[in-house]
C-alpha cells in the first residue's frame, strides 16, 4: 500500500437510474497536495466528492481513502477526514464557541483539547470578541472562514471542501486561500471543488471533469502548456466545450 | 457516549435559544386544559326557557318553579299565545318552551294523564337533545312525587348510577384527550421539524460525514422532546387534579409509564416523517393532516368510535392515540390496573417498534 497516496480511485462510478453522474473515474491524490476538482455545474464533481466522503454509495469501482476501503471501512475514514459542504454548515442559532465545542465533541475530542484549540482558533481568526455571539449574526466571509476552521478542528489527514468560496467577496476569498495554504503546510491534504478558475491556479494539481469523466489532470502549468493557454480559464473553456450534457445544477 | 452528550447538549441549546417556541410548547398544554376544562363544556347550564301556560294551576306552577330552580334552566318569559313561540325563538331569547294545555291539573287528577309539550330550538341538535332530556327528567320527578300519594298497581322504578363520573363532567373525557393531543403535537411535529431543519440547512451532511452513528444523531434529537413531554404530562395531570377536580384513580406510575410509551410512539412517528420529507413545511403538513387530525377525529376523544361507519372504525385501529386514549381513561378515570389494558399496551408497543424500525431503515437507505 502506497502511503503517500491518500486517495486512490479505480473506475469509480455512480449511476442514478439510467443517468451516469460519475463515469468510471480513476485518479489519485498525494498526501499534502492541494487537489483542485473542476467542472461545470452538473459535471459530477459534487457526486464524486460525496462518494469519497461516504455520503453516497458508489455503483461500481474501487476507492481507498487514507488506506481505508470506502465500502467496508467508512467508520475509519470518517475519523480521518473533514468536510465543508456547499451550504453553510454551522448552526446559526448557536454561538461561535458552542459550534466549535459541538464539532469538537462529536469527533470525540477531550474537553482540554477543545478548550485550548478553540482559544487558538479564535485568536487566529481574530474572533475573540465574537466568541459568544450567534454565528447567524456574523458576516458571510467570517462564517466561511469559521466553517473551514471547524472542518479541520479535529486535525484530519484530509479535508473535502465543496465550493467553499461561493458568494464570497474577492478579498475574503484571498484570505480563505491563505488559510487553505496554512492548513496544507501543517500537513492536511486539501481536496477542493470550485468553478472559479483563478482558484485553480492556486492548486498543486487540478482535475477537470466533463460529463462525469476526468478530461484532464495535471499541474496548472502543464495543463496550460498542453492546451497552449495563458490562463486556466482558457484550458477549462476548451475542455468544457466538448460537454454534451446540459446544465443540471 | 461523549459524542452523544455533546449532541444532546446542542439540541437543548437549540430549544432554549428559541424561547418563543419553548414557551408555546410548555404553555400550550396549560392553555388547552383551561379551554377544554372551562370553555368547551358540553354541560348545559342556565339555559333560557319560556312557558306557555294555558292552565295556570298549582301543578303547572310547581313544575315551572322546579325547572327554574334547577341549575340547567332559567325562566325568561311567560307567553300568552302560540304566535309568541315563533317570535321568541326568532329573537333567540329562549332555547326551549314548555306548553301546558288548559286544565292540566284536573286532567291529571281525573283522567290520570295529562300532556306537556316541550318545544326546543334544534338548530343546535346536541343542546336541544340535552335540554329536552333534562326537562323530561324534572317533569318525571314531579310525577313520581304525585303518584306516590296513590299506589299504582304496577310501577317500574329505574335507578341510574353514573359510574366513575357521577356528576357527568365533560372534563373527565377531555383530560385524556388533551394529553394525547399535546404529546402528538410536541413529539411528532417537533421531532420531524428539527431533523428536517438540519437537512434544509445542510448541517445534516456534515453530521453524516462525522464519525457519529446516524442512530445517535436521531436519538439525541428525541431526548429533549421526551423531557419536555414529561414536563407537559406532569403539568396536565397537576392541573386536572387540582384545578379541574379530575381524580387519578389508578396507579400514577402506570399512568406515567404508559404516557412515556406513547411519547416514544409519537417520537418514532416524527422520526419516520423526517426521513420521508426534505422541507420543514412538508414535515409540518404531514404531521398535521396525517396525524393531528386523525388523532382528533378518530381517537374517540371527540366522537365515539362506536358511532362511526365501519370503514372509519377500522381505520381508527391504526391511530396510536386511540389506544393511548383508552389506556388513560381506564387507568386515570376508572382506576384499572395494567392487566386490563395489556392489549392496548401491547398494540402501542408493537406500533412503536414498527415505526422505529421503519424510520431507521428509511434513514439508512436515504444515504445510499
Amino acid at each position: 500500500m502506497d502511503t503517500e497516496k491518500i486517495i486512490i480511485t479505480e473506475k469509480l462510478t455512480k449511476r442514478f437510474a439510467d443517468f451516469v453522474a460519475v463515469d468510471a473515474i480513476s485518479f489519485f491524490v498525494n498526501k499534502g497536495e492541494i487537489f483542485g476538482f473542476l467542472g461545470a455545474n452538473g459535471a459530477g464533481k459534487t457526486t464524486a466528492m460525496r462518494m469519497l466522503c461516504g455520503l453516497s454509495k458508489p455503483t461500481a469501482g474501487k476507492a481507498t481513502i487514507a488506506g481505508f476501503d470506502i465500502y467496508r471501512q467508512t467508520e475509519k475514514i470518517k475519523k480521518n477526514i473533514g468536510y465543508m459542504s456547499q451550504k453553510f454548515s454551522l448552526y446559526e442559532d448557536l454561538t461561535v464557541k458552542e459550534n466549535i465545542r459541538f464539532y469538537g465533541g462529536i469527533y470525540g475530542k477531550s474537553n482540554i483539547f477543545i478548550k485550548e484549540k478553540a482559544a487558538l482558533l479564535l485568536h487566529q481568526l481574530k474572533l475573540e470578541k465574537e466568541a459568544d455571539k450567534l454565528v447567524g449574526d456574523l458576516p458571510l466571509g467570517w462564517k466561511q472562514k469559521l466553517a473551514f476552521s471547524v472542518a479541520i478542528f479535529h486535525e484530519p489527514q484530509l479535508v473535502f471542501l465543496d465550493e467553499p468560496t461561493g458568494g464570497v467577496d474577492p478579498v475574503t476569498r484571498r484570505e480563505f486561500w491563505n488559510m487553505i495554504y496554512e492548513a496544507s503546510e501543517r500537513g492536511i491534504t486539501i481536496f477542493v471543488t470550485t468553478h472559479y478558475m483563478d482558484e485553480a491556479e492556486y492548486c498543486s494539481r487540478v482535475a477537470i471533469m466533463v460529463d462525469g469523466r476526468i478530461e484532464a489532470l495535471d499541474t496548472p502549468e502543464v495543463l496550460k502548456s498542453t492546451y497552449t493557454a495563458t490562463t486556466m480559464d482558457d484550458v477549462f473553456l476548451q475542455l468544457a466545450r466538448k460537454a454534451q450534457r446540459s446544465e443540471l445544477g | 457516549m461523549k459524542q452523544f452528550i455533546s449532541f444532546v447538549k446542542k439540541e437543548f441549546l437549540h430549544i432554549l435559544r428559541d424561547t418563543k417556541t419553548l414557551l408555546i410548547l410548555l404553555g400550550m398544554p396549560i392553555a388547552l386544559i383551561m379551554i377544554f376544562g372551562f370553555a368547551l363544556t358540553t354541560e348545559v347550564k342556565n339555559s333560557k326557557f319560556a312557558v306557555l301556560d294555558f292552565s295556570k294551576d298549582a301543578a303547572t306552577e310547581e313544575i315551572i318553579n322546579e325547572l327554574n330552580a334547577s341549575r340547567y334552566f332559567d325562566l325568561v318569559a311567560a307567553l300568552h299565545t302560540y304566535q309568541d313561540i315563533e317570535a321568541i325563538f326568532h329573537k333567540g331569547k329562549a332555547k326551549m318552551i314548555i306548553v301546558f294545555p288548559p286544565s292540566f291539573k284536573s286532567d291529571l287528577q281525573h283522567f290520570n294523564t295529562a300532556p306537556v309539550q316541550i318545544i326546543a330550538d334544534a338548530s343546535d341538535p346536541n343542546v336541544a337533545t340535552t335540554l329536552t332530556g333534562y326537562a323530561t327528567t324534572i317533569i318525571m320527578d314531579y310525577q313520581k312525587r304525585v303518584t306516590h300519594d296513590r299506589k299504582l298497581p304496577h310501577t317500574i322504578n329505574t335507578q341510574v348510577r353514573m359510574l366513575y363520573n357521577p356528576q357527568m363532567k365533560g372534563t373527565y373525557s377531555f383530560v385524556p384527550g388533551v394529553i394525547s393531543m399535546i404529546l402528538m403535537l410536541v413529539c411528532t411535529m417537533m421531532t420531524a421539524i428539527t431533523v428536517v431543519r438540519e437537512k434544509e440547512t445542510g448541517t445534516m451532511e456534515v453530521l453524516l460525514v462525522s464519525p457519529v452513528q446516524p442512530i445517535k444523531v436521531i436519538l439525541a434529537k428525541a431526548v429533549p422532546y421526551l423531557l419536555i413531554s414529561i414536563v407537559n404530562i406532569i403539568s396536565i395531570l397537576l392541573l386536572s387534579v387540582f384545578v379541574l377536580d379530575v381524580p387519578i384513580r389508578g396507579s400514577l406510575i402506570l399512568l406515567l409509564s404508559e404516557s412515556i410509551l406513547f411519547t416514544i410512539t409519537c417520537l418514532s412517528f416524527g422520526l419516520l416523517i423526517s426521513t420521508l420529507t426534505d422541507s420543514q413545511q412538508m414535515a409540518m403538513f404531514i404531521s398535521l393532516t396525517g396525524l393531528f387530525l386523525p388523532t382528533l377525529m378518530l381517537s374517540g376523544f371527540l366522537f365515539p368510535i362506536e358511532n362511526m361507519p365501519m370503514v372509519l372504525q377500522v381505520v381508527s385501529n391504526i391511530v396510536p392515540a386511540r389506544w393511548y386514549y383508552q389506556i388513560v381513561r381506564a387507568v386515570m378515570i376508572k382506576g384499572l390496573p395494567l392487566i386490563t389494558v395489556w392489549k392496548e399496551t401491547f398494540i402501542l408497543t408493537g406500533m412503536t417498534v414498527f415505526l422505529l424500525m421503519a424510520s431507521l431503515k428509511n434513514f439508512k437507505t436515504r444515504l445510499a
